[in-house]
């Protein structure tokens, strides 16, 4: 790119963070802090932009800006072109957009029918008396149990798994009628994704000259090795509170103690009293409306969080983040960088008129089945609900929603799906042809996985090692490279499946898997 | 004398049956020869009865000590607990140094307990310097908490009282016999919910003690939200943690069965508190085993016939300081849930590569050190002999897996060498 176009797009980018953070708590406590330190005997009159920088710096403020400056190079999206519509940022593909566009209508009409069918509106206020009963059992709605049978998820992975495989490019011809050639997979749209060499370079620090946790760290090597030096080092960064910092030390790993921490700088929450308030005006707006929602994120919760071996002792949390989560119109922001769109509803008699929609759920984020499980494993690192539902939106806004859009985005889950069938293809053939001809595609069974970001499949120990990663890189690609070498590391008993059915039971159980072994051997160990 | 080790057993369950069979054992029954019998308490009583008992032959090993009871009856551990502090004390060992309120500071491991109705009139005193506090009572000879209920009121054990005063005619410690024990209100609480820990430790001997935990125990959690409230104190899903009780709530799970890994409570503890608080749990937890074995290991009919596996139930309070329960002699062999099973039939099964090396025949004489490569799931916890002749602490050094402690325990200045003898 020439120096110009360059220094254009930089000028650009600042201008779109510094538009960002104008205005925000940040700013104005930036702000406050200047006015404060006037009255310093450091600060002089004649060199003040000088000092009044300096002494931000050595306050610490500078960093917290840095900090937030780095969020929002996180969650940037691409620069388009300057004349490109604003749909461009969101999507620049036009056929994607309008699948996009297309399912989110399919899942409001099937929300719309379901509380047509059962005579429920998707709103309405409490009264006082359901209000008082609401709040008195606020920490424990796990132990009440209301008729749940007539609700079902508004939609499953598997249903999306649908609509992806029937993505098509109405631009494209791949001149390969016969199909040989091309892709063996479910996913026919020819999106650019990253190939293993370039895989490689992007997990740099996860080759097998770098030492990780998850693997160094086993019992049998001594803690003076590696891990001992390792922790040190995280403590190092933690009191720096220097987010970039925190992004690179990830790279390789978090130990335990440190991990509820490092999350916390990695994704810039600071939990302040601000927060706390926010989240409990948002568990005032859960017990003064109902929501139909609600009925969907209860059953959510009942039928996985509450069944699995790991979560189920933090099941009355997961309703606390989720009630609130719908309702947070905070998370609207992120539609911006998104593919999706908001879903709207109509106030009751007013159909079609602009000025009577709204949104609905009031954060535009309609759960499906196995939402709550991206809560869960946060359950093991805060207990403070406030904190674990900062963690979790922020978490949402940066990562997980990206698995359930469609999008060309090199996170979203078409592109995962790409990469996981491209490297199944290429390094295992003789395996997908086999699971092919049996019927059962290897993208069927690893959808799942995916979507979920591989939460209630994966020991938690195993799950959290793998979400370091995910912050670390800032990318979800490596939940395809994982998907990928767990069939590589089963596939001597894949090969002897006779049926889809025998596949799944080959890979029912990801429990006693470790996680970090099989992501470095895939990624630099299998021969190209 | 070659031939199939035969076996017998008392407790008709497949954990057990299953690793029998697979070890090629043959079945037998208490009339013919047999080389291991899994006893029921009742029948090791009846073994070393003074009536009707019957010496064991070298190649036989059942699975009791004699005199287990003084270990796993409520009212005799706390006997024998308080009669080993009062050893120490004799012999000014820095083990017993007391803290500004009286407090031990390395062995105050049981809450206050007394017997009832014998230290009634001293249960009382006590009670009134604390007249807000809550107690549980437990009768001495039962299990899987039957018969226990909580108290706040002294008119509430009424019944005590009379027959401590007007009958000089001390009962036997019989079924009619309770303990009563200060009730830790202050749990440590994981999702709002109480839980106890339920810990598996084997003993092979003693004198000289050798004994190891299993690495894999679980918690398990009341199905209901942990209340102090005194109007729920008659709830016993809010407050015991038995599964035999708790599976008849509403709300018992059978997939999970309200049962948590020790690695996942590990875990769990190292994200919110730190690793260094949880590495010190579980050093406090291994001590409380170790000492509570080393009290009664004098008392104990030191049989070489004889080993056992014993489950510990701990409470962890708010300050992450574990309190011992009690200890069982017959933990139970059932399964609730599919995870269960397969720890179960692990437990059974490196158990019985320990005590009967390479499945030959038993041999009471065996020489009680199993290699590491042996132990499976366990790890030595203690193993005195050793610790005599290297002249060291040989209390879990290596590292361990994830749900005991990796920590360095020749740092702790706490537990001075000398102690470990």
């Amino acid at each position: 790119m020439e120096p110009d176009s360059v220094q254009r797009q930089l000028s650009v980018t600042i201008a779109h963070i510094v538009q960002r953070l104008r205005g925000s708590k940040l700013h104005s406590e930036l702000e406050r802090e200047a006015r404060t330190c006037l009255h310093k005997s450091e600060v002089r009159i004649e060199s003040l932009k000088e000092d009044l920088k300096d002494f931000l710096r050595k306050s610490g403020w500078e960093k917290k800006l840095q900090n937030a400056v780095y969020r929002e190079l996180n969650v940037l999206p691409h620069p388009g072109h300057p004349a490109a519509p604003p749909e461009h940022t969101k999507e620049s593909l036009m056929y994607l957009r309008r699948a996009q566009v297309n399912w989110e209508k399919r899942v409001l009409k099937s929300l719309n029918s379901m509380c047509a069918e059962l005579g429920i509106p998707l709103a309405k206020k409490r009264s006082a008396d359901e209000q008082k009963e609401l709040l008195n059992k606020w920490n424990e709605m796990g132990t009440d149990e209301p008729d749940l049978s007539h609700f079902r998820p508004v939609y499953a992975p598997k249903d999306f798994l649908e609509v992806l495989i029937n993505l098509r490019n109405p631009n494209y011809d791949g001149g390969d009628p016969t199909g040989l050639r091309s892709s063996w997979g479910l996913i026919s749209i020819p999106l650019p994704v990253k190939d293993l060499s370039e895989l490689r370079e992007l997990f740099a620090e996860l080759a097998l000259n770098y030492e990780q946790l998850g693997i160094d760290d086993s019992m049998q090597i001594p803690v003076e090795l590696f891990e001992s030096e390792y922790i040190r080092l995280g403590q190092r960064v933690l009191s720096e509170q220097d987010s970039a910092a925190a992004q690179q030390y990830i790279r390789q790993g978090c130990p335990t103690g440190l991990r509820a921490d490092m999350w916390a700088l990695i994704l810039n929450i600071d939990n302040q009293l601000e927060d706390s308030l926010y989240y409990e005006q948002l568990k005032s707006n859960v017990i003064q409306h109902d929501l139909l929602i609600d009925n969907l994120i209860y059953k959510d919760v009942k039928l996985t969080a509450s069944n699995d071996d790991y979560y189920f002792v933090f099941e009355d949390y997961l309703y606390q983040v989720l009630l609130c989560f719908s309702r947070d119109t905070l998370v609207l922001d992120h539609f911006s960088y998104s593919s999706a769109s908001p879903p709207k509803s109509y106030i009751r008699g007013k159909f079609a008129l602009e000025d009577y929609t709204v949104v609905y759920p009031p954060n535009g984020v309609i759960p499906f089945h196995g939402f709550a499980m991206y809560v869960a494993p946060l359950c093991f690192l805060y207990h403070e609900p406030s904190k674990l539902y900062q963690v979790f939106r922020e978490m949402y806004v940066r990562y997980f929603f990206r698995l359930h859009c469609i999008s060309s985005h090199s996170s979203g889950i078409v592109s995962l799906c790409l990469v996981f069938e491209t490297l199944v293809q290429t390094y295992l053939p003789q395996l997908f042809y086999h699971l092919r001809e049996i019927g059962a595609q290897p993208l069927r069974i690893s959808f799942k996985w995916m979507v979920r970001a591989f939460s209630g499949y994966l020991a938690t120990d195993q799950l959290l090692l793998l979400w370091d990663r995910i912050l670390g890189y800032n990318t979800l690609e490596i939940l395809a490279v994982l998907a990928a070498a767990v069939f590589a590391f089963r596939a001597e008993n894949l090969m002897e499946a006779t049926s889809l059915a025998t596949a799944e039971a080959v890979l029912a159980d990801l429990s006693t898997l470790k996680v970090m072994p099989l992501l470095q051997l895939f990624l630099f160990a299998t021969s190209s | 004398m070659a031939g199939k080790v035969k076996w017998v057993t008392d407790i008709e369950k497949s954990v057990l049956v299953n690793n029998f069979e697979k070890r090629g054992w043959s079945q037998t029954s208490t009339d013919e020869d047999w080389n291991f019998y899994w006893m029921s308490v009742q029948t090791i009583r009846n073994v070393f009865s003074i009536e009707n008992g019957y010496r064991l032959n070298d190649d036989q090993i059942v699975n009791h000590f004699p005199n287990h009871y003084e270990l796993t009856r409520k009212d005799l551990m706390v006997k024998n607990i308080k009669r080993y502090r009062r050893e120490l004390e004799r012999e000014a060992s820095p083990l017993v140094e007391k803290d500004e309120n009286g407090k031990y500071v390395h062995l105050d491991f049981i809450p206050v307990t007394f017997m009832l109705p014998g230290d009634y009139n001293l249960f009382v005193e006590e009670f009134r310097k604390n007249p807000t506090s809550t107690w549980i009572m437990k009768p001495c000879g039962k299990a899987q908490g039957k018969g226990i209920f909580l108290i706040n009121k002294l008119s509430q054990i009424k019944k005590w009282s009379r027959d401590s005063r007007t009958t000089t005619f001390i009962s036997p410690a019989g079924k009619e016999a309770y303990v009563i024990s200060l009730y830790i209100d202050n749990p440590l609480l994981i999702g709002g919910k109480k839980f106890d820990l339920r810990l598996y430790v084997l003993v092979t001997s003693y004198r000289p003690l050798k004994c190891y935990m299993y690495r894999l125990g679980f918690c398990r959690f009341c199905t209901m939200k942990y209340t102090p409230s005194t109007s729920e104190l008659d709830n016993m899903f809010v407050h015991l943690t038995n599964v035999s009780v708790q599976k008849h709530g509403g709300d018992y799970n059978p997939i999970h069965g309200g049962k948590w890994s020790v690695s996942n409570l590990r875990l769990y503890l190292e994200s919110t508190q730190g690793k260094d608080v949880t590495d010190k749990l579980f050093d406090d937890i291994h001590w409380i085993v170790v000492h509570s074995l080393k009290a009664v290991a004098p008392v104990m009919i030191n049989d070489r016939h004889c080993f056992e596996c014993y489950g510990y139930d701990i409470i962890i309070d708010d300050k992450l300081k574990p309190w011992l329960i009690e200890v069982n002699a017959s933990p139970s062999l059932s399964s609730t849930t599919a995870n269960d099973r397969i720890l179960k039939y692990n437990l059974i099964n490196d158990t019985l590569n320990i005590v009967v090396p390479n499945g030959e025949m038993p041999d009471c004489k065996w020489s009680r050190c199993p290699p590491k490569e042996a132990l499976g799931h366990y790890e030595l916890l203690y193993d005195e002999e050793l610790a005599q002749n290297e002249g060291v602490e040989c209390e879990g050094k290596p590292r361990m897996g994830p749900s005991l402690n990796k920590g360095n325990r020749l740092k702790d200045t706490r537990k001075p060498f000398s102690t470990w003898k």
